[in-house]
């Protein structure tokens, strides 16, 4: 090896440190790297909480985009949301589209420098397509255009045509519709039911989903519009509370967490008769007890339907090194023709109205339910479907009464004494 | 402890400057050097065990929210709210009560299977082998397992009591009984490994005092508690304490066992300090997350000084 000579070490230093600070630069500004070429090979990372269906799409997505290479990643529900804040906060590990549920769409919208401007990559073109109040949950408090939307929550009731039939109650889903039009009719038909003494059976599979549906249908849920906290005073509220308690003392409840292995298993057995049903749940039910199919049918939601219940927006991350990439994507994942897709795969009941008198849709029947109408009998949720505005701990809120009303069905705490655990509890939500 | 390099024989210099030299290379060589071979462990230690516990501290005197660029300094106020936290205390009656429930029986049945195994067997291997299978399982599949059969309408435990007249238990309800379920699954992992520890020490216990003891008439039990377990004392000290700290730290069983939901149940029956920890960081509130973290360090300092006291009264015995 020749040794340096001082003479040779100065344009070294000189060139070393011009590469230095053109790296520097090149890292340190917000525009992209140069991804207009054709040849260069990009990957796109999705995070995602369940199975989406989404595979399809992206060979679509690939026909049009050969150089694209699309990974998909997927998390428990919670931990997705909880892992996305830390990557967010810590400036590292995002994927590039990422999918954010109703729950926590307000905890990330006022981050609009983490996000990437969708508007900015010509997505804001597709307002029109969209219904306002899901368009406008994906806005950053002042107007960006953060996250599109793939499907929302309008809420049915699922109920097991042979429980019903074993306990003497109509099964036809019109005159099971007719039997609860309020909840209170539904907690008496609950009773009813329980008179009849099915076997190993009882009404409802735990009183948290039906909580959150009374909930969702008030005007206003756990936070007002300018964000204040008022599940505590809210009568609505209350009165759901209520309710689910007054239901829970009738032993309407087969006590399962939903979505636990308990409750996968109780599906599968028949240990509740009715599951308040979103959209998108048709799927999980078939998922979970696929042993099932034809047992199942689907009705109308007490209350006269108007809850929204989940649904998803994509975002994309301003970590991603490929935003133009990232924004087709998301344009093509939430497209009209592709929301009409996921609905007949997936249930997942589109945030597009045009698709709402679509006939493919409209028309559209489920043999894992009975041959139910699932189409028609969901667009007319959605169709009656009032917004409520989402705070931004709402998951965290509904975490709150879900545990005080499991406390009340374990025994473990008097109606009252769990009511007032659930506001101290709200007193810590930050 | 730094040992002393035995003396070598210098040379004779030439030159006082050499012989200056070459002194201090000694004594850099015999002072300095042992720091040298250390350092990389102390510079690990550094990086991944003292910064993190420092800055730590740091945070648990600030309102610290993860989203927020703006960190308020507030002094103890954290660890004033921690001590009138009720949260909190069942946290950690809730970690000693798991604590004793899964590592008392867990280190008696290891004695005895060790006990069991220090003997001429045919295919010794294997049985060792076996009892430390549980051990490379993952917890996630032990735990999703053990739901199934703690399972209050269709588990298997359940069932299997039915026979005997007993009714459903709903194991995840109830304080003592969920209790007794993550206890089940913590032993099942780790019973194993201690008793090949065990096993390990009473290997080296000399045979002949066994000898001894069979022809003047001692049963195997007896020989157990009056050869082995004393014989073993130090081992058995050791882990004690390995089994202490881990049970301070017990967070993915009652994770799982609830379904991820980070309260450990519905009334905090089973949520022990490392879950409290873990749903306050998920909450985002790192201020006092960090606090909990102080907090949950002094009283493994505690239980170690404890343990290391023990350990220090016992020592005199051993023979």
């Amino acid at each position: 090896m020749g040794k340096l000579r001082p003479g040779r070490i100065a344009p070294m230093l000189a060139a070393a440190l011009l590469a230095a600070s053109v790296a520097a630069c090149g890292g340190g500004s917000d525009e992209p790297a140069a991804s207009g070429q054709p040849a260069e090979k990009i990957k796109l990372t999705v995070g995602l909480f369940s199975d989406f269906h989404f595979a399809p799409l992206y060979e679509e997505f690939k026909k049009t985009h050969p150089n694209v290479e699309i990974v998909e990643r997927r998390a428990q529900f919670n931990d997705h949301h909880k892992n996305l804040t830390t990557q967010l906060a810590t400036g590292a590990g995002a994927a590039d589209v990422v999918a954010v549920e109703a729950g926590y769409i307000a905890t990330f919208t006022p981050l609009a420098d983490k996000f990437y401007d969708l508007g900015q990559y010509g997505l804001g073109k597709r307002q029109a397509d969209y219904l306002d109040w899901k368009w406008s949950q994906g806005l950053s408090p002042d107007g960006k255009l953060l996250g599109l939307g793939t499907d929302i929550g309008g809420t049915a009731m699922c109920y097991r045509t042979d429980l019903f039939k074993a306990a003497g109650l109509p099964t036809n889903r019109d005159e099971v519709s007719k039997l609860w039009p309020t909840w209170e009719d539904y907690a008496k038909v609950g009773q009813q039911f329980m008179a009849a003494k099915v076997k190993n059976a009882k009404w409802f599979d735990g009183p948290g989903e039906n909580f959150r549906a009374m909930v969702d249908q008030a005007p206003v849920g756990f936070y007002d519009e300018q964000n204040n906290l008022v599940a505590g005073t809210n009568p609505d509220v209350k009165k759901a509370w209520d309710l689910s308690v007054q239901m829970l003392q009738a032993d309407e409840s087969a006590k399962l967490a939903a979505f636990s292995p308990p409750w996968n298993t109780g599906l599968t057995k028949g240990s509740f008769a009715t599951i308040v049903c979103p959209s998108w749940k048709t799927g999980s039910i078939k998922d979970a007890a696929p042993t099932t199919a034809g047992k199942w049918d689907v009705a109308a939601v007490p209350g006269g339907g108007g809850g929204n219940q989940g649904g998803t927006h994509l975002m994309a991350p301003k970590q991603g090194k490929h935003p133009k990439e990232a924004a087709e994507l998301i344009d093509l994942l939430t497209s009209k023709d592709n929301q009409l897709k996921l609905f007949t795969d997936a249930g997942a009941l589109p945030s597009i109205p045009a698709l709402y008198d679509d006939p493919a849709i409209t028309g559209f029947t489920n043999p894992f339910f009975n041959d139910a109408p699932t189409g028609k009998i969901f667009t007319d949720a959605a169709k009656a479907l009032k917004p409520q505005h989402v705070g931004p701990k709402a998951g965290d809120v509904l975490t709150a009464f879900g545990n005080a009303l499991q406390r009340i069905e374990q025994g473990k705490q008097q109606p009252d004494a769990s009511w007032q655990q659930a506001l101290q509890d709200l007193d810590r939500i930050k | 402890m730094a040992t002393r390099a035995p003396d070598r024989p210098t040379a004779v210099p030439r030159h006082r400057s050499e012989r200056f030299g070459r002194q201090l290379a000694y004594r850099l060589d015999v002072k300095a050097s042992p720091y040298a071979y250390v350092m990389p462990f102390l510079l690990v230690f550094c990086a991944f065990g003292l910064f993190p516990l420092v800055y730590t501290a740091w945070v648990s005197l600030h309102d610290w929210t993860l989203l927020s660029d703006v960190h308020k300094f507030v002094g103890l106020d954290n660890f004033a709210f921690l001590l009138g936290d009720d949260y909190f205390w069942n946290a950690t009656f809730n970690t000693v009560s798991i604590g004793l429930v899964s590592t008392v029986p867990q280190l008696l049945l290891a004695i005895w299977l060790a006990h069991l195994l220090n003997r001429p067997l045919r295919a010794q291997t294997l049985f060792r082998v076996t009892l430390l299978l549980p051990n490379v399982t993952s917890v996630v599949a032990v735990v999703v397992i053990f739901s199934q059969l703690f399972g209050r309408d269709y588990g298997l435990i359940n069932w299997v009591l039915s026979w005997f007249g007993v009714g459903a238990i709903d194991w995840n309800a109830g304080t003592a009984s969920s209790h007794v379920a993550i206890s089940t699954m913590i032993m099942w992992r780790w019973t194993g490994y201690n008793a090949l520890i065990f096993l390990a020490a009473m290997q080296a216990v000399p045979r002949d005092l066994y000898e001894a003891a069979t022809i003047d008439g001692a049963s195997g039990f007896t020989q157990l508690r009056k050869i082995t377990i004393p014989m073993i004392k130090p081992t058995i000290v050791f882990v004690v304490i390995t089994s202490t700290i881990g049970a301070m730290q017990v967070v993915a069983e009652p994770l799982l066992f609830g379904t991820y939901s980070p309260t450990g149940g519905p009334d905090r029956q089973y949520q022990t300090l490392s879950l409290f920890i873990y749903e306050n960081f998920a909450k985002l509130d790192f201020g006092y997350a960090s606090a909990i973290s102080w907090m949950m360090f002094v009283f493994i300092v505690i239980a170690a000084g404890v343990n290391y006291l023990l350990t220090r009264r016992s020592g005199g015995n051993l023979t």
